[in-house]
């Protein structure tokens, strides 16, 4: 058994504003053991980004409010201090961001970056560093290495800039590489490339990677265990297959079905999910996918809980339907037939 | 004059560039051009969907642009129902905006946030001289069109999600009754829920309202699901036109084949199974192209006449156009029959052209 690395328990993640309490994050627990790829899937307002800053503590404010436990190699990263975050962020653990160009600084050239990141965590001198972001740039695939180095952030073009991140992500080799929607501002062509690069980079590093994203596509060929979440809930959690090819939760359909494929006939109506995401200050009461459901009754005005309904052991969804009614249910939907 | 008859395009572009000049030192001296949009022929018939995909700085929103008039063409023509606009001044293309309008992608950025949503869809119709009280009841009119409910008038945008603004630059772009909507990139920034409404709602507008669409995309499902027919662009130029289900199970120039196959498919399996074409390093400079093919560098297909020689764009058959030395999936009959299109005339793209006569030449010109 791989060593269990990051342990996340009933966190809650709740942000006070003007209008209320927003609870971005409501109740998810997963695990990541030593090389494992987990996709964490949802649209915007689910939740995927705040779990993931709140791994690395990067949520902390004076209007945040935490429960439940976030722990790294068994120790909770919601007690620590801003010191021993310090020791975990980039070090131990690291994170690639959606928009590499506003998360890297203008005014400072590539190298010089990586070599921050190097000789904070780690007794190098100048030179060492240099040669480790030369290194490392080479490993994510950037040619000329050697004179690329040198160059700002503006000379390199979007995929680049993204290698560059990954470069300074991996610089003090962490256990966990959070990537929060790594490939979103980038071309089919360069997507590719860059999935396939943090996939050989997690066995080259012997890491952990928790992929975010909202394209089911893009965590298809990866991941091993996929969290589906849906106004800060998991909605169902699966083994990759399994939530490829028994998913669970109507939404989990919704998402697999509104995809225009190419791997299919061309349709002529997609599927929709109808409506918009709720508000999460006053979320729906009971199943919070319940307003866009089209599968709703009586019951799902009461909110089921997150467990294991079907044959496979540690599928787990949140749907009152029996079994059999969603293996029903869910065939048009998935076929990308326009909902009724 | 031609409105109403499937036989005229409602757009042809030929021959079209766009060069932007790179300045510099004190003086601003020209220093070189990025080659944005360089030669480019096609046309799209009232009614279709024309798809235009590429990577990023590929030219095709810059195309796009050009085509409705927000750039200047550099050389080239554009001519909207049989006239040329392309050089057309400020005041005489006024009347024409009616008919062209335009979607943009980022719904935060394209609508004015200070403005009311009453007074953004109305602006259009302000300046084009449509009376005050019968304003108000149009707006209201395109918000129901769009999805939207009347009572939306007074809001602002920072009141509606993504999904709902992109639905109020539609209101805006439908104001004026267009034939010829341009769309670059209008359900990118949305959710995979959300994006279908939308692609639902323009195939329904288009329906409706007949409209003629410019699709531009980089996702290739998006633009397989919206379009009739689909351009390639590659580096400024054309480089594949075919009808959309056609360019999808025959791809001829390896550039498309490597774009489709690196679009990922939600479904373990298949994805593992298939084979995916990773194109190696960036699109090259637009600055300085490369020479011959401008696909060559990145082709795994590339040989000597490909570095010498730029490829002319040629007809397959079926109105399938494509520019390659080495195309792909043609067999020896058609290879030996197809001729070099006519580059210069729009209605060498157009489908269901007859094989031309002139200008007969190999599909593999040898270089001297």
């Amino acid at each position: 058994m791989a060593e269990r690395l990051v342990e996340v328990n009933d966190l809650k993640v709740q942000f006070a504003t003007e209008d209320g309490i927003v609870k971005a994050v409501d109740g998810v627990s997963f695990e990541l053991s030593r090389g494992q790829v987990l996709g964490i899937v949802g649209e915007s307002g689910s939740g995927k980004s705040v779990t993931a800053m709140t791994l690395l503590g990067l949520t902390k404010d004076k209007n945040t409010r935490f429960e439940g436990e976030v722990l790294y190699k068994g120790r909770d990263v919601l007690q620590m201090g801003e010191g021993e975050l310090e020791e975990v962020r980039g070090n131990e653990m690291s994170m690639i961001f959606q928009d590499p160009m506003s998360s890297l600084n203008p005014v400072y050239t590539v190298g010089a970056q990586i070599r921050e990141a190097i000789q904070i965590h780690e007794r190098a001198d100048k030179q060492q560093a240099g040669r480790r972001a030369i290194d490392l740039l080479k490993q994510v695939g950037i040619p000329n290495a050697d004179s690329r180095v040198d160059n700002y952030p503006h000379e390199f073009s979007g995929g680049m800039r993204q290698r560059a991140m990954i470069a300074m992500a991996l610089a003090c080799n962490p256990d966990v590489l959070i990537a929060d929607e790594p490939t979103t501002a980038l071309d089919v062509t360069i997507q590719a490339q860059i999935i396939e690069l943090i996939d050989r980079l997690k066995d080259e590093f012997n890491s952990a990677v928790i992929l975010i994203t909202h394209d089911l596509g893009v965590v298809a060929d990866v991941a091993d265990e996929i969290v589906v979440m849906y106004a800060g809930r998991v909605v169902e959690r699966a083994q990759t297959r399994a939530l490829f090819y028994d998913p669970q939760h109507p939404y989990t359909w919704g998402l697999l079905g509104s995809i225009p494929r190419l791997d299919r006939p061309r349709q002529e109506r997609l599927h929709t999910i109808k409506g918009t995401p709720p508000s999460l200050i006053r979320a729906p009461a009971g199943c919070k996918f319940r307003p866009r459901c089209p599968h709703a009754f009586d019951k799902c005005m009461e909110e089921p809980g997150l467990e294991n309904r079907v044959e496979e052991p540690g599928h787990l969804d949140r749907c009152w339907l029996t079994v059999a009614e969603k293996r029903g249910l869910r065939v048009r939907t998935l076929a990308g037939e326009e909902a009724a | 004059m031609s409105s109403g008859n499937g036989d005229t395009p409602l757009v042809e572009v030929s021959s079209l560039k766009k060069y932007f000049p790179i300045r510099q030192g004190l003086l601003q001296r020209e220093t070189g051009r990025v080659h944005a949009v360089d030669d480019v022929t096609f046309a799209v018939r009232e009614g279709e969907t024309l798809g235009l995909v590429g990577e990023s700085g590929c030219g095709k929103s810059t195309l796009g642009r050009t085509i409705v008039r927000l750039l200047e063409p550099t050389e080239g023509s554009v001519r909207f129902q049989g006239r040329d606009i392309s050089k057309l001044g400020t005041r005489s293309l006024r009347p024409l905006r009616r008919e062209m309008q335009m979607v943009f992608q980022d719904p935060y950025a394209s609508l004015n946030p200070r403005k009311r949503v009453g007074s953004i869809i109305g602006t259009p119709l302000k300046i084009h001289g449509v009376a005050k009280s019968e304003r108000r009841q149009r707006v209201q009119e395109l918000l129901e069109t769009v999805g939207l409910s009347p009572e939306h008038y007074n809001r602002f945008p920072h009141e509606f999600s993504g999904g709902q603004r992109q639905r109020i630059g539609v209101a805006r772009a439908l104001a004026l009754s267009p034939k010829l909507i341009v769309a670059d990139e209008p359900v990118s920034a949305l959710d995979v829920s959300i994006q279908s409404q939308m692609l639902n709602l323009l195939d329904d507008l288009q329906k409706e309202l007949h409209l003629t669409y410019i699709f531009i995309a980089h996702d290739l499902g998006v633009v397989r699901h919206v379009s009739n027919r689909i351009a390639v662009m590659y580096l400024g130029k054309l480089v594949e036109l075919a009808a959309g289900e056609e360019l999808y199970q025959r791809p001829i120039m390896p550039y498309t084949e490597a774009l489709l196959s690196a679009v990922p498919i939600p479904d373990p399996d298949l994805s593992h199974q298939r084979e995916r074409i990773v194109l190696v390093g960036d699109v090259p400079s637009p600055i300085n192209p490369p020479s011959g093919c401008r696909f060559h560098p990145r082709c795994r297909y590339m040989t000597d006449i490909c570095r010498e020689v730029e490829p002319p764009l040629t007809n397959y058959g079926n109105g399938h156009l494509a520019a390659c030395h080495h195309p792909l999936n043609v067999d020896k009959e058609t290879l030996a029959q197809v001729t070099v299109s006519k580059r210069h005339t729009p209605a060498a793209a157009d489908e269901g052209a007859k094989p031309e006569t002139p200008g007969k030449q190999e599909a593999h010109p040898i270089p001297e």
